[in-house]
């Protein structure tokens, strides 16, 4: 069983015992435990089931590389799915529970998959879940979404507050060990600003743990001494707590940190996030043990070698009272030299070279530990946990030679640098054979605005593995960063460090090596994914060649922990299936963040009101006042319709606006239409470049509509274009289209015609502009002012400057719902004044505002198109049938080209029409409308869809229009158009102009 | 993510602070192209993996569009430089050529 032991446990201030509870049960740890080193010292070692076997799982690691022990924590509003045992710390009333079982950890239903192993290989739910279609919805689906996933989604609001801070350096460190500690050093003495970045909560890395000296001191000293010059330096900041996330273009990297996940009592952000500019990055990130793949080192009980020694220096933790080290290289046996010398048992080292270790084989003989040299495991006993290990011959099949019994397996398959942080932004790997593995390619390092390196790699992470190489290579690394930075680091030799003289590496991958497909099938690469040695074999076989095909038919590397443990040992088994060497295999992409972050942390503060402003009218107040049920529209928010009194049905109000409108007044609010003044000798010119239609012939006073095309000749904008002089245009653009033609109009005249004498400006928040609709619209403005603003002195598509009621506006006459219509636009301070106005004066008109939704109904009644709805980023306005608004005079204008290509130019398109249901129903919006026969796929052709649809009060019943092949060709003919539930509406092709068709209304 | 410098009010932002607009010292074909010429103008885009002459618009600044010579492998950037030009002036061709020997860019070396 694992234990606390009595002594030990250097980060532990066992004077501070802390309670939390474990899948309800309340258990003890001390301050400065991790939740993993809290739950093995209460003999928690079994913490979740495994993905898709369900087989039992134990903790195999003691940090960011952990597959296995995910929890779920915390409750409510502060609940959190899938965190790491490993890299959280314990604090008082902590509560979590396991994942991924059911009904209960210790008894889970699923684990029959595990029996069924044999039928359920890589690829299998690709392979058995194709055919036939039916079943994948009603059969597959619903039981792989019951019995597949981790942990639970939250149910709550996040109930922390999370930040974003931005911070500039000379130079960011990346991890806190020994060699980010004497990278920083370095860099510091030169006079740089440094930033020094750690993870975890505590400096030093492993280098406490696995102990040796530097210039004559004990490491832990040395750690202390080079913090405490760091902190005395005024340009050296350090943090705990704080990950390199990734490293991006120009020296951009983004730090998380938690802030209070240790102290959640305490107020403040829960998690920041860095959004750093470094000139130089420094990646002292150290490097993580590989597990070996034998059969059942997935039973809980089986643990990186180097974290069974992190659990028993660092928290007083035994894992088991009997260990069985198991290694390819001579790392391994400081676990075996440090639990004996805690009093524990270890049975014996299984070292797989021939040639057994190095200097640290006379220390391990000399503490009386059995070594066995070319030895492998053939096989761990066990289910919920090590009950023994068989022993094998390495280079065999795996017959067992012996059985040791034990309760603990700590293996050690070698070392592989932390290469994210380097390669997130083009940094190179090569592989190195002696050592086997994949390090940074120092000549090719990410690249910043120079061209020249801004990433310099320190220590393990860089390949150095013993303390003396480590410690050299760092205090360089310091160097070349603050040189690079800018600064002049004086001359100075590296500390001189001792370490233990090692044997070479045996590069095994597979024990024994030639293991038979029970133990292949046996032998976990990923943990957290359920990928099996056999799995990628598999792969292979069936032509999954590339490291990237094999990676997704097999999952591997695909999990929340994105293969820290299994991608190295899984493409050198790739390799091996495939007889390449491992660097022609290569790996997959290294992608940001380095560990997972919360969402919280990416979205910081913009949460709620503040996740995006809003942009209101100057009219808003008054909405929101009267009723007002909102729409968003772009960044604005527009009445949808205003709610008489509270409970009024939203269909009712939308009804009595269009029925006043029609039949006496109603008031639109505009504001939030694009007002871009186009100005300069050349504005007519431009503007005919820019519309179908001509803009330069038309009269100051007067208004045109005009439609607006891409370059590519599909219809993007529409909307009026008034000219107020002779040098000047207002061009009225669709509230959403406000900034992006102006855009369009800038990209225009800077890049294509810069030498047309034009300028434009977008005055959209600078007017109020407020409809004024109905047959007595012109009698409530006659109310207001003194002007002439009669048919005759103010005719239809044409505009003036009056006084309304004491303020200076200019009314345009024009309608976009078939009424008698002026919109009036004030300064936007007026705005709301004016508003006010208009409702006294047109009391005796029983006046209505009306919303979004009346606009729609009226404009579709009179069939007037709207960008977005008759519009998709595909219809040209030859399909609309505007030849009208195309003029044939000019020479060129944007689409002009672009619609004269052939499939533009067919006569075979969707053209509108109106279309009216034979039932008098409403046609479901976007519906399409069949035709005979079915396509290539076997599903049914069609021949059109709707593009607008609504229950118009005016005629008493549905209307619509819609894009239908040879539409306009077709009047009178009815077309079946199915519904979601399997019924069919038929609709008969209509003129799209519902009412009024005559436009007697509005020219009065 | 990218810094640039606006060569026209001289800011150095964030690669937030622009909108990249495509391939730059593009030749407009209208009516009376051939369709392969107005196909290629349209659509067949420059995409190197290099040096590459890049429309860049200063959108939250002061609005005008640029071009940035920079290397789409490298990062580097060589420049930035007004954007009512019609080819890449002689200093920034000159800082590519130093760079990247016998590079060409469409009909620009």
């Amino acid at each position: 069983m694992s234990t606390r032991l009595a002594t030990g446990g250097r980060l532990l201030d066992k004077g501070r015992a802390l309670e939390f509870t474990f899948n309800g049960k309340r258990l003890k740890g001390f301050e400065g435990d991790t939740l993993a080193s809290a739950l093995l010292a209460n003999d928690q070692m079994m913490v979740g089931r495994s993905f898709k076997y369900h087989r039992p799982r134990g903790i195999v690691a003691s940090g960011a590389e952990e597959p296995n022990a995910l929890f779920n924590m915390g409750e409510g509003g502060t609940f959190e799915p899938n965190q790491r045992a490993t890299t959280t710390e314990l604090f008082g009333g902590l509560t979590c529970t396991s994942q991924n079982h059911w009904p209960s950890l210790e008894f889970d239903v699923g684990a029959i998959n595990n029996r069924l192993a044999r039928f359920l290989p890589a690829g299998f739910y690709y392979k058995m879940f194709m055919h036939p279609r039916p079943l994948w919805k009603h059969v597959y689906e619903p039981f792989i979404r019951q019995s597949a996933g981790l942990g639970k989604a939250p149910r709550d609001r996040d109930a922390d507050t999370y930040e974003h801070v931005y911070a500039f350096y000379d130079v960011v460190v990346i991890g806190g060990g020994i060699a980010g500690l004497l990278a920083a050093r370095e860099a510091g003495r030169a006079g740089a600003k440094v930033l020094l970045m750690e993870q975890t909560a505590h400096w030093g890395g492993r280098a406490p743990v696995d102990g040796g000296t530097v210039d004559g001191q004990p490491v832990d000293k040395v750690v202390e001494e080079i913090l405490s010059e760091l902190s005395d330096m005024p340009n050296v900041t350090l943090r705990l707590r704080l990950m390199g996330a990734g490293v991006y273009d120009h020296g951009y990297l983004l730090g998380y940190e938690r802030v209070r996940d240790h102290q959640p009592a305490d107020k403040g952000p829960r998690h920041r996030l860095w959004r750093i500019r470094a000139a130089q990055i420094v990646t002292a990130t150290g490097a993580i043990e590989r597990p070996l793949s034998f059969a059942g080192n997935d039973i809980p009980g089986v643990m990186l070698a180097s974290a069974v020694r992190d659990y028993a220096v660092d928290y007083g933790v035994s894992i088991g009272d009997r260990t069985v080290v198991v290694t390819n290289n001579d790392d391994a046996y400081l676990t075996a030299i440090c639990l004996k010398k805690l009093g524990l048992d270890v049975p014996a080292i299984i070292d797989a070279r021939p040639h057994g270790a190095s200097q640290l084989t006379e220390e391990a003989k000399a503490l009386g530990i059995r070594i066995e040299t070319g030895k492998g495991v053939a096989k761990v006993k066990g289910g919920r946990r090590v009950t023994g290990v068989a022993i094998c011959m390495q280079a065999g099949e795996g017959s067992a030679m012996e059985e040791i019994a034990c309760d603990a397996v700590a293996m050690s398959g070698g070392w592989s640098p932390v290469v994210h942080l380097w390669s997130h932004c083009g940094g190179k790997l090569i592989w190195d054979d002696e050592k086997a593995m994949f390090r940074p390619d120092v000549d090719k390092a990410p690249t910043g605005a120079s061209g020249e390196a801004f990433v310099v790699v320190a220590g393990a992470a860089n390949g150095a593995l013993g303390l003396a190489d480590v410690v050299a290579d760092a205090h360089a690394a310091g160097q070349t960063a603050a040189k690079a930075a800018g600064h002049k680091p004086k001359k100075s030799a590296a500390p001189k460090a001792d370490s233990p003289s090692e044997n070479a590496i045996a590069p095994i991958w597979l024990m024994p090596q030639g293991a038979k497909y029970e133990l292949r099938s046996k032998a976990w690469l990923d943990y957290q994914n359920d990928v099996k040695v056999s799995d990628v074999q598999l792969a292979a076989r069936e032509g999954f060649e590339s490291v990237e095909h094999a990676k997704r038919y097999t999952t591997l590397g695909m999990a929340t922990d994105q293969g820290k443990l299994s991608n190295i040992n899984g493409l050198a088994i790739l390799s091996d299936a495939l007889n390449q060497p491992i660097p022609q295999t290569g790996t997959t992409t290294f992608r940001p963040p380095y560990t997972p972050i919360s969402m919280g942390a990416i979205a910081g503060a913009a949460r709620g009101p503040i996740f995006q402003p809003l942009r209101r009218t100057p009219m808003h107040g008054w909405h929101e006042e009267n009723g007002a049920y909102w729409e968003p529209v772009g960044h604005w928010r527009r009445p949808y319709t205003f709610r008489k009194m509270p409970g009024e049905a939203i269909e009712t109000a939308v009804a009595r606006e269009i029925k006043q409108t029609r039949d006496s007044l109603g008031l639109l609010d505009a504001s939030t239409l694009g007002k871009l003044v186009v100005k300069g000798p050349d504005a007519g010119k431009f503007l005919d470049m820019l519309y179908t239609n001509v803009m330069s012939t038309l009269k100051p006073g007067r208004c045109r509509y005009g439609l607006m095309c891409s370059e590519n000749g599909f219809l993007m904008d529409d909307g009026v274009v008034a000219r107020l002089d002779e040098d000047t245009f207002l061009c009225h653009t669709t509230t959403g289209g406000a900034d992006h033609i102006h855009a369009h109009m800038e990209d225009w005249l800077q890049c294509e015609w810069w030498d047309w004498k034009v300028y434009v400006a977008n005055l959209t928040e600078q007017y109020a502009q407020i409809a004024v609709v109905g047959p007595n619209a012109r009698k409530t403005l006659e109310n207001l002012t003194e002007d002439d603003i009669s048919a005759e002195a103010l005719p239809f598509m044409a505009w003036t400057d009056i006084t309304l009621g004491g303020i200076p506006a200019r009314a345009y006459r024009i309608s976009f719902s078939g009424e008698l219509s002026y919109e009036i636009a004030v300064d936007a301070g007026q705005g709301r004044a004016l508003w006010d106005k208009l409702l006294e004066a047109g009391a005796e008109f029983a006046v209505t505002p009306y919303g979004t939704e009346a606009l729609h109904v009226m404009r579709a009644e009179k069939g007037f198109i709207m960008i977005g709805d008759e519009t998709d980023g595909t219809v040209i306005p030859q399909d609309l049938n505007m030849e009208w608004a195309i003029s044939k005079k000019k020479d060129d204008y944007l689409g002009k080209r672009a619609q004269a290509r052939s499939f533009m130019a067919n006569p075979d398109r969707w053209k509108l029409v109106g279309l009216e249901t034979t039932d008098g129903s409403v046609l479901p919006d976007g519906a399409y409308a069949v035709a005979d026969g079915t396509n290539a796929n076997g599903q049914r052709n069609v021949q059109g869809r709707v593009t607008s649809s609504y229950y118009s009060p005016t005629l008493g019943r549905g209307i619509a229009m819609g894009l239908v092949h040879n539409g306009p060709d077709r009047m009178g003919e009815v077309i079946d158009i199915p519904k979601v539930d399997g019924t069919v509406i038929k609709a008969k092709i209509v003129s799209p102009v519902f009412y009024d068709p005559e436009g007697e209304k509005q020219n009065v | 993510m990218l810094i640039l410098t606006c060569p026209c009010c001289g800011v150095t932002g964030e690669e937030t602070e622009f909108h990249q607009g495509g391939e730059a010292h593009l030749k407009r074909f209208g009516p009376g192209s051939s369709d392969n010429e107005f196909h290629d103008y349209l659509f067949a885009k420059e995409n190197p993996k290099g040096v590459h002459l890049e429309r860049w618009r200063h959108v939250y600044g002061c609005g005008k569009w640029f071009i940035a010579a920079r290397n789409t492998v490298t990062l580097e950037v060589y420049g930035t430089y007004s954007a009512q030009t019609t080819e890449p002036p002689k200093d920034i061709r000159d800082r590519i050529s130093a760079k990247v020997p016998g590079w060409s860019w469409r009909e620009f070396a």
